[in-house]
């Protein structure tokens, strides 16, 4: 009509680009698809979620949840999620703490406490998790000693046999003791959690620091003279006049670490700690159920990192200067 | 805290003498030196500690042995030599790329013209130092430790030939040189795995170092166009290419690796017909790379924002076709912009793959850990450890400083003064 031959023409092109690509995914899909239900058939193996219910069979070192054996798959994988949960949330404090004061030390007058934050960021940003997490475990938390040689702080006892904590027991407050030869405290952690804590809190707080860094360097220079001029002194100056501004610059970031931070702990079974993914494998080589088992932890994972997101969102919506 | 210190300001202190400098430096209050002091306790006490340890305590005898496992695993030993020769290669090669770039025409360094620049210099005395002390530290047989002084002698051979020579060369030879690095890529792939008049090596083999190195690569190599493509899809105006790569992209992002690592190892078995079955060190090579794919579009795709809509007008307002505005206009503006971030990734990307230990492949990790769990070797741990971190901290730092090195060289205001 136009004259225009229809392999040139801009209103049927992209349409037919897509359709292409569209097929293409649609055969991949429908092939693989395909492949999985005849294989899985001929495996005896056909989505189901009944093993939910049987009992698991093996023992998880400690649970919030009370767990034993002959309860079901479902409620392990269950006490591994509130073990992820448990971890992530910890870590989540320790590590902004963490990052807050090193991030801050950045901007010190004090020359060697900005180079030691400096090496600190440096050295841990560049070495994998995993080796951390397993130099922490294997060299300095089941290097620890016990008994009466184990090291003793104040309402903190770090032995080979775990982490003893003071706390409130029967209304009172109670330290660490010495009973029997073994310590007995209101707080006891395994020290699969305690490595895999400390590592996690050192990494990400190093990830940390540097968001910090950048959300402090980008406040001008002449808010913080501005702020001395009218007699704020230098506490007083971040807290009131820098932070308030910096922390429109770090939420975001804080958001990915975060996120990262959650995806991170699933290396727990690297420290023998058992969180969501370890208990999923060891389920995995029972039942021999991959789909499902896959099935859970992603949509564990997925739902995680949402709940992350919205929270910081939420955060931020509160953090934004409101500009005129 | 007080008023605090930005790096730009401290020109005037600079000026002032050594001790004062030191002193405004570490105690312009008492507070702060105080601290310092603290500070300087504890640093000395831990040096103190991990020489006297070093020293020793600490056994090095589990290197000198299995520093061959540490580098290539189980490779069989009649093959090496084939690892070897990709070795010279390489260093062949990187000699020849150090010394074009430093001969290069640029403005923005006074060091320019000189053969051998200051950092070059160290770069060079540091080479030698360690081609020479650390095999003879590592007590390895003279065959090895002259193979070591070899491939230094040809990086820093070709080095100073190439500085010397590279300016004189012809600008399109100069980039004809920039296309070995692919070629020299798919030779490595050849010479380690064998095949077409080689004994073949199966992927099971590798190990060590050899492995990682193999895995970071290919999953670099391939990951960068996976994800370019993937970022334009997710900024393109048609809906199903838009909502497939957002798909995409949040379904990795949303998964921690070792899920994905699984789904590889555990799943993708039931997925393919029976006919096709990849090699477990395969199925996580393509893991990693899908992975690292969705990261790097969500960097890429910082990049392209960057570049204002004016430029892909500009470019299509010239005669440029849209694939055409795109690469040649858009693209490379885009990636300079986010070369940072990608080179993060990248980071993050050689550090994933010890995960690969996580289900059973020998990488550097792997290997190591192995070498743990041998009794000869009990309670040697922590030698291997701080040797492992080294090495990853070198090859992330070294991954890290080049990219700021690049970062300065496509610099726009560098780039202007070019003849």
């Amino acid at each position: 009509m136009n004259g225009t031959p229809w392999w040139r023409d801009r209103r049927v092109l992209p349409w037919l680009l897509q359709a292409v690509v569209g097929l293409a995914v649609l055969v991949l899909v429908a092939l693989l698809m395909t492949n999985l239900v005849r294989n899985l058939s001929a495996a005896g193996l056909l989505l189901s979620w009944r093993w939910l219910g049987q009992p698991a069979g093996f023992d998880l070192s400690e649970t919030l949840l009370p767990f034993n054996a002959s309860m079901p798959y479902g409620r392990a994988l269950l006490a591994g999620l509130l073990n992820t949960l448990r971890v992530i949330v910890i870590a989540l404090l320790g590590s902004s703490l963490l990052g807050a004061l090193v991030g801050m030390a950045a901007f010190s007058r004090n020359g060697l406490l900005r180079g030691l934050a400096r090496v600190y960021v440096e050295v841990v940003r560049n070495v994998p998790l995993l080796l951390q997490l397993l130099f922490w475990y294997f060299l300095v938390f089941l290097a620890l000693p016990d008994g009466r040689a184990a090291l003793q702080l104040p309402g903190l006892v770090l032995a080979k046999s775990g982490l003893y904590l003071a706390g409130f027991a029967g209304g009172s407050w109670q330290g660490p003791q010495l009973l029997n030869g073994s310590w007995q405290a209101p707080l006891q952690l395994s020290v699969e959690f305690g490595a895999l804590l400390t590592g996690l809190i050192t990494y990400i707080g190093a990830f940390i620091a540097e968001v910090v860094r950048g959300g402090i360097a980008s406040v001008p220079r002449g808010q913080w003279e501005a702020a001395g001029s009218l007699g704020l002194h230098g506490v007083a100056t971040l807290r009131h006049i820098v932070l308030p501004q910096a922390l429109r610059v770090i939420v975001p970031g804080l958001t990915n670490q975060y996120i990262s931070l959650a995806k991170a702990s699933s290396l727990a079974l690297a420290c023998g700690f058992t969180d969501l993914y370890s208990v999923a494998e060891t389920t995995l080589n029972q039942t021999g159920r991959a789909v499902e088992v896959v099935l859970v932890l992603l949509a564990a994972y997925l739902a995680i990192d949402l709940l992350i997101s919205a929270a910081m969102n939420g955060l931020n919506r509160l953090v934004q200067v409101r500009e005129r | 805290m007080g008023t605090p210190s930005f790096p730009a300001k401290r020109l005037p202190v600079a000026a002032l003498l050594p001790l004062k400098r030191l002193r405004a430096q570490l105690a312009p209050t008492v507070a702060d030196g105080l601290l310092s002091l603290g500070l300087l306790a504890l640093i000395a006490w831990a040096a103190v500690q991990l020489g006297g340890w070093a020293i020793g305590r600490a056994d090095w005898a589990v290197l000198q042995l299995n520093s061959m496992l540490l580098l290539v695993g189980r490779y069989p030993l009649a093959e090496q030599w084939r690892l070897w020769l990709l070795g010279a290669l390489l260093a062949a090669q990187a000699g020849l790329s150090w010394g074009l770039l430093r001969a290069w025409p640029r403005a923005d360094r006074r060091e320019q013209g000189q053969l051998w620049p200051r950092h070059d210099r160290i770069a060079a005395v540091l080479i030698t130092l360690l081609a020479l002390l650390l095999p003879a530290a590592l007590g390895l047989a003279g065959a090895l430790q002259g193979r070591w002084w070899l491939l230094a002698a040809v990086l820093l051979a070709l080095r100073w030939a190439a500085g010397r020579w590279g300016p004189g060369l012809h600008r399109r030879t100069l980039k004809l040189l920039g296309l070995l690095w692919p070629l020299l890529y798919l030779l490595g792939f050849w010479l380690i795995g064998g095949g077409l008049g080689l004994a073949a090596v199966a992927p099971g083999e590798w190990g060590g170092l050899l492995l990682t190195l193999v895995m970071a690569s290919f999953a670099m190599a391939l990951s960068f166009p996976l994800g370019v493509l993937l970022a334009l899809g997710r900024r393109s105006n048609l809906p199903l290419l838009r909502w497939g790569s957002v798909a995409y992209i949040e379904f990795i992002r949303g998964a921690p690796l070792i899920t994905l690592l699984f789904i590889g190892q555990n799943i993708l078995g039931f997925l393919l017909p029976a006919s096709i079955s990849p090699d477990r060190v395969w199925r996580a090579a393509w893991v990693l790379t899908l992975f690292a794919a969705a990261y790097l579009a969500e960097a890429v795709r910082s990049g392209l924002a960057a570049v204002p809509r004016g430029q892909l007008e500009a470019a299509r307002s010239l005669g440029l076709n849209q694939a055409q505005a795109l690469v040649t206009v858009v693209i490379p503006q885009a990636l300079r912009v986010a070369l940072p971030t990608m080179v993060g990734q990248f980071i993050a990307l050689v550090q994933d793959t010890t995960l690969l230990s996580l289900i059973g492949l020998l990488d550097l990790l792997g290997m190591a850990r192995g070498i743990m769990a041998n009794p000869e070797f009990l309670g040697h741990s922590s030698e291997l450890y701080l040797v492992l971190a080294v090495l990853y901290w070198s090859c992330c730092a070294a991954l890290g400083l080049g990219s700021r090195a690049l970062e300065r060289r496509l610099d726009p205001r560098s780039l202007a003064g070019r003849p």
